[in-house]
């Protein structure tokens, strides 16, 4: 247990410490409410869909989540630059508690980082849910959180060096995050389309957090909390695994 | 404490280890000693469970670091040659974390972590960020942080380049109780030859990859015909000067560290 908590810790602290990078992660978010809240707002209700803020807020909040959790995943490259990962490498510690430890941390992370887009898209209109929702919401977030990253580290467990980050970027998490149903209506979209985002464990986060914040579903909480679940527990092996794997 | 037969490490087609054995007994203070490049920190990283050996074998406290990695991780300690460090985090953090990963004592922690500090002369800075310290700082809490638990065999892995003579005697003063009063089993490696000379019970020399000589200080000096182990391991190893090759990655590291 202390070992987790330190390694939790760690990563608390680090984010704190980074303010630069708190407040510039939270740029994009705001610029997608405003933007397409704002933009497609009049569509959207023509279409009969109701109020696209209110769609829109709850993707929002997983797209911040998502890059949140996955960098922090991803920061084992840094770790592996810096000479700390071989601290972490030959300590006498299960590979699976040093994974649980630093994804609780970067879920944490990614939460609080969730909470302030909330907070934020209360500011511009978004209406928020009664206690209990929220508590539920919380607790979808957090699931997608270490889902997030514990991908983030997984991947990174098995780069050797930063110069694969950016093809990471372009080719894994903006399609994760474009094909999850954060910014459409997953009713009624074409069959080849629909599968590849039922493929996507982000849409079940973003579908159960749109079904806690404001009540529309497409899928079911419980459906939803049985896949981001098991996702959770492959990613743990994995990552786990493809830690163990790692050299000096 | 450490049996080694016939390891070996190929990277592509180069090979870094060729084909060593050596054994180290428990109480020991080893030096392995050879020019840069020779193969000292690849051998150690094959030893402490990090890098997969392309051929032979290793035991370490009775325990295969390839198949039993979690048991061998418990008996020993190191102090790697490069960076392990936190820069992110300050030097009581670094220690915290340390002291956790290893299981020190919780009541034991604190104590141990300011002794330490002190020891090093960093307790004033133990709340600065790492990444303010300068090179030697820097070093001096990587030492710090090895000592703060006591394993049975502690690999140092050029503990003290970079230090001032007298932070270096401190040190090997401190290394040397910790294995008389605990027969912990000390592997290092250094250029500092009169370091060796002074500290270890036996010496080994590697060059290019293969062992070339092996004995106490004293045996070494006098199979060479030199009156001090510095000549010996030059008689030894040749007075060709060694171009590193390091990697990109090691490049960067250094770069960084220059900053
Ligand atoms: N990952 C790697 N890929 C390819 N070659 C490597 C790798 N790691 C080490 N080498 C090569 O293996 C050889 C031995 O390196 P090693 O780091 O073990 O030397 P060393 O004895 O520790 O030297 P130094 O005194 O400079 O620290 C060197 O020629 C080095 O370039
Ligand atoms: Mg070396």
């Amino acid at each position: 247990m202390p070992i987790v908590y330190i390694l939790w810790l760690r990563q608390i602290k680090r984010y704190l410490r980074s303010k630069a990078r708190i407040i510039g992660s939270l740029g994009q978010p705001l610029l997608f409410m405003v933007a397409f809240g704002f933009g497609f707002g009049p569509v959207f209700s023509k279409a009969g869909e109701g109020n696209y803020i209110q769609f829109l807020v709850p993707g929002v909040i997983c797209m911040s989540i998502l890059f949140t959790a996955t960098f922090t995943g991803l920061e084992i490259i840094w770790d592996r630059q810096f000479g700390f990962l071989k601290e972490m490498l030959v300590a006498p510690v299960s590979r699976i508690k040093i994974m649980i430890g630093r994804s609780l941390g970067g879920a944490t992370v990614a939460v609080i980082q969730g909470l302030i887009v909330l907070f934020l898209s209360y500011i511009i209109g978004f209406s928020l849910p009664g206690p209990m929702a929220l508590v539920l919401s919380l607790g979808f977030m957090f699931l997608i959180a270490f889902l997030f990253t514990l991908f983030g580290t997984a991947i990174a467990s098995s780069l050797k060096d930063v110069q694969g980050f950016q093809l990471i970027v372009n080719f894994l998490i903006m399609p994760i995050f474009f094909l999850s149903g954060a910014f459409f209506p997953l009713d009624g979209l074409p069959k080849g389309i629909l599968s590849v985002v039922k493929f996507n464990p982000l849409s079940y986060g973003v579908d159960a957090l749109r079904g806690s914040l404001v009540g529309l579903n497409h899928f079911s909480l419980w459906h939803d909390f049985y896949v981001l679940g098991a996702v959770i527990v492959v990613f743990l092996l994995l990552s786990s695994y493809l830690f163990s794997k790692i050299e000096a | 404490m450490i049996e080694v037969k016939k390891l070996q490490k190929r990277f592509k087609n180069f090979t870094a280890v060729d084909d060593i054995s050596f054994s180290v007994k428990e109480g020991d203070i080893f030096a392995f000693l050879g020019p840069n490049g020779a193969g000292k920190t690849t051998t150690i990283k094959m030893l402490t469970t990090t890098l997969k050996p392309s051929g032979g074998e290793i035991t370490l406290n009775g325990y295969n670091p390839l198949t039993q990695k979690d048991k061998a991780r418990h008996s020993f300690g190191i102090v790697f040659q490069d960076a392990s460090l936190d820069d992110e985090l300050t030097a009581y953090e670094n220690m915290m974390i340390h002291a956790v990963l290893y299981r020190v004592p919780k009541a034991e922690r604190k104590t141990k972590i300011k002794h330490l500090l002190e020891f090093v002369e960093l307790w004033d800075r133990k709340g600065k960020l790492v990444k303010t310290f300068s090179g030697g700082m820097k070093r001096r809490l990587e030492i710090a942080k090895g000592l703060l638990h006591h394993p049975k065999i502690l690999f140092l892995d050029e503990p003290t380049q970079g230090l001032d003579p007298q932070t270096r005697n401190h040190i090997w003063e401190y290394i040397k109780k910790m294995n008389q009063e605990e027969k912990m089993t000390v592997f290092f490696t250094t250029h500092y030859i009169e370091e060796a000379e002074k500290m270890a019970d036996t010496v080994t020399v590697i060059d290019h990859g293969k062992i070339i000589d092996s004995g106490t200080p004293e045996e070494l000096k006098i199979k060479t015909g030199k009156t001090n182990l510095e000549e010996a391991f030059i008689a030894l190893t040749g007075n060709i000067i060694r171009d590193e090759e390091a990697d990109g990655l090691e490049q960067m590291r250094r770069r960084q560290r220059h900053h």
